[in-house]
């Protein structure tokens, strides 16, 4: 197998972050002569990481202006890391960081990257990787003769390392020239936390779909109470919430319907495919939130006035043919 | 301080959405049965892209957008009919294969090579633009390695908002994990920025706006060059539908209670 360097950035507190552990245990399976690459303001507890995984080399930058995410930044030390190991195969999680910087430094040092990996493999002494195209409708198992060949792992699909850290590790400083950069890193914009309906870690995903804004049985739209509802299922269940595109659209709108759902919630062609262990979808109807946005999770289930949506059956383990408002509402009780 | 850009938006045609697609094997690599039959749409990222460079264009006068795109002539056409409807730009074509399968080097290199023929472009006054992602490869690298090549260092990506400040420089959020935006402020062009799907609504057809555009988009075209397909040592092992079909339980009979009580359940187990 071909050397390998894992590409990683610290936390705050200098240690890995999950996705970064699940790239650690992909790179380790592929076998190759592993370097690690660290990039943050602190590393040495990811350091000690890398050192009890058994990464033969271990490089790093460091330094205040390496602290933020950052194209130029994030770019410079990442090219430094990577010429310096002289690796073959760039493994890194595809977390926001390094899907921004890394295809970027891929082309200035004359590789390729393939983004949101799913499984790694080894074939004829080389690497080959899982990847879906077209929105997650068809798998391909693809290699390259191109090196370095940069490979972004998405995050849930193998499980993350779980070894003692070492108690110490040398770290080899990597020089860089901090790069000339007119962009200034200022925050980050968060929903409060009761308000936070995005939660990646979440075991259940809440999927709403358009049917929650429309008129119900007495003809009379309930958006109100739908409201109270999916964020009370979202609170009681600490679940994630995906919205359709429809649903989101209509917000998008301005018109006056679920005021938390937005862009960031929507699952499907031009949303999310996100990962959990679990999915509940609610007044759905579509290939969308059914077959795209759900790719990913692993127990399906829906509440649909359709017992033969299409979309659902074959798609979702478990349909159930009733009104989700009397569902749901009934669903928050037992919760508490 | 009045402030002007020179927006480039990169983007191409994918499958609508709504169609079945279906892998098959050709001479040179996997393709889409009936690639050139289906309907096609501007892909949703480079739309969202495009309507956000109009956007901007319409609120500093003197600004102007592009769309360079790299597509079979004939879908792309057809495409412009309805697209050019939108806003006001002016296409950049190139006459090549809008394939997911095909590589983003080298997709990357042919749109950074069209960029640098554009006459008169002001290099300090760019805003390179395009989807973070396509609804085709999906690779979400295509933008920083044009960006690279043009020698653009000020890159965002999952982008959902510019805001131009009164000195000219741009606050500029991006997505980032967790349902979180990161805040940047960038003083100047030129910067990249692959787009999310922002906060704009789709603009309504104008027909008007489509005549005129249409007056350099028809020229344009005729006037595209091929951007052949270039080996980027890229192979494809297999290229395959998910089969997993799920033997779905249907319950009609379950009282709203039942039901709650085992969803109950289940989401405790």
């Amino acid at each position: 197998m071909e050397s390998i360097l894992l590409l990683a950035h610290t936390e705050a507190d200098g240690a890995l972050g999950k996705p970064a552990l699940e790239a650690l245990t992909a790179a380790l399976a592929l076998g190759g002569e592993l370097t690690v690459g660290l990039v943050g303001g602190a590393v040495e507890p990811a350091a000690k990481i890398a050192a009890a995984a058994g990464a033969r080399r271990i490089l790093a930058v460091t330094g205040e202006p390496f602290t933020q995410p950052r194209y130029a930044t994030d770019a410079a030390a990442a090219e430094a890391i990577a010429r310096a190991a002289g690796s073959a195969i760039v493994l890194a999680p595809a977390t926001a960081r390094w899907s921004r910087a890394l295809p970027g430094v891929a082309y200035r040092l004359g590789g390729r990257i393939d983004t949101h990996a799913t499984g790694l493999a080894v074939r004829d002494g080389s690497p080959a990787v899982n990847r879906w195209f077209y929105r997650q409708r068809m798998e391909a198992v693809l290699a390259r003769t191109a090196r370095p060949w940069f490979v972004l792992l998405d995050s849930g699909c193998v499980e993350p390392w779980s070894g003692t850290a070492a108690v110490s590790a040398q770290v080899e400083a990597v020089p860089v020239e901090t790069p000339q950069t007119r962009t200034t890193v200022t925050g980050v914009q968060a929903p409060k936390a009761d308000e936070q309906t995005i939660r990646p870690d979440a075991k259940l995903l809440f999927v709403a779909g358009a049917g929650w804004t429309k008129k119900q049985p007495d003809g009379a739209v309930h958006v109100e109470e739908a409201q109270k509802l999916i964020l009370g299922a979202l609170r009681g269940a600490q679940a994630s919430l995906g919205g359709s595109k429809s649903l989101v659209d209509l917000s998008g709108e301005g018109e006056a319907v679920l005021p938390f759902m937005t862009h960031l919630n929507q699952v499907g062609q031009t949303g999310a495919t996100p990962r959990h262990p679990k999915g509940l979808s609610t007044c759905c109807h579509g290939e969308e939130p059914h077959v795209v946005g759900w790719r990913f999770v692993t127990e399906r289930r829906a509440v649909n006035l359709d017992a033969n949506c299409g979309w659902a059956r074959g798609k979702a383990d478990v349909v159930y043919v009733a009104d989700a408002f009397a569902v749901v509402r009934e669903l928050n009780r037992l919760l508490g | 301080m009045s402030t002007t850009f020179q927006i480039v938006v990169c983007g191409s045609i994918v499958p609508d959405p709504l169609q079945t697609l279906e892998p098959v094997t050709g001479p040179a690599g996997p393709a889409l049965k009936n690639e050139m039959m289906l309907p096609a749409v501007l892909d949703p990222w480079a739309a969202h892209a495009l309507y956000e460079a109009a956007h901007l264009a319409a609120a500093h006068p003197g600004s102007k957008v592009w769309l360079v795109s790299k597509a079979p002539k004939a879908k792309l056409q057809q495409v412009m009919m309805t697209v050019a409807q939108k806003v006001p730009f002016e296409l950049v074509p190139l006459d090549g294969s809008a394939s997911g399968f095909t590589d983003s080097f080298t997709t990357a290199t042919s749109l950074a090579g069209a960029i640098e023929t554009i006459p008169g472009l002001d290099k300090s006054r760019l805003l390179l633009f395009g989807g973070w992602e396509s609804a085709s490869r999906g690779a979400g690298s295509t933008i920083q390695m044009i960006a690279e090549r043009l020698g653009i260092t000020e890159q965002f990506q999952g982008v959902d908002r510019i805001t131009v400040r009164e000195d000219g420089s741009f606050e500029v959020l991006e997505r980032i994990e967790g349902g979180r935006h990161q805040v940047s402020v960038c003083s100047a062009p030129p910067a990249a920025l692959g787009w999310a799907t922002g906060f704009l609504a789709e603009p309504r057809n104008n027909p008007q706006v489509g005549m005129a555009n249409m007056k350099t988009i028809m020229p344009a075209l005729m006037r595209s060059k091929a951007a052949p397909a270039v080996d980027s040592g890229l192979s494809f092992v297999s290229v395959t539908l998910p089969k997993q079909q799920r033997e779905t339980r249907i319950e009609k009979n379950m009282t709203p209670e039942e039901i709650a009580r085992e969803i109950a359940a289940w989401i405790k187990e």
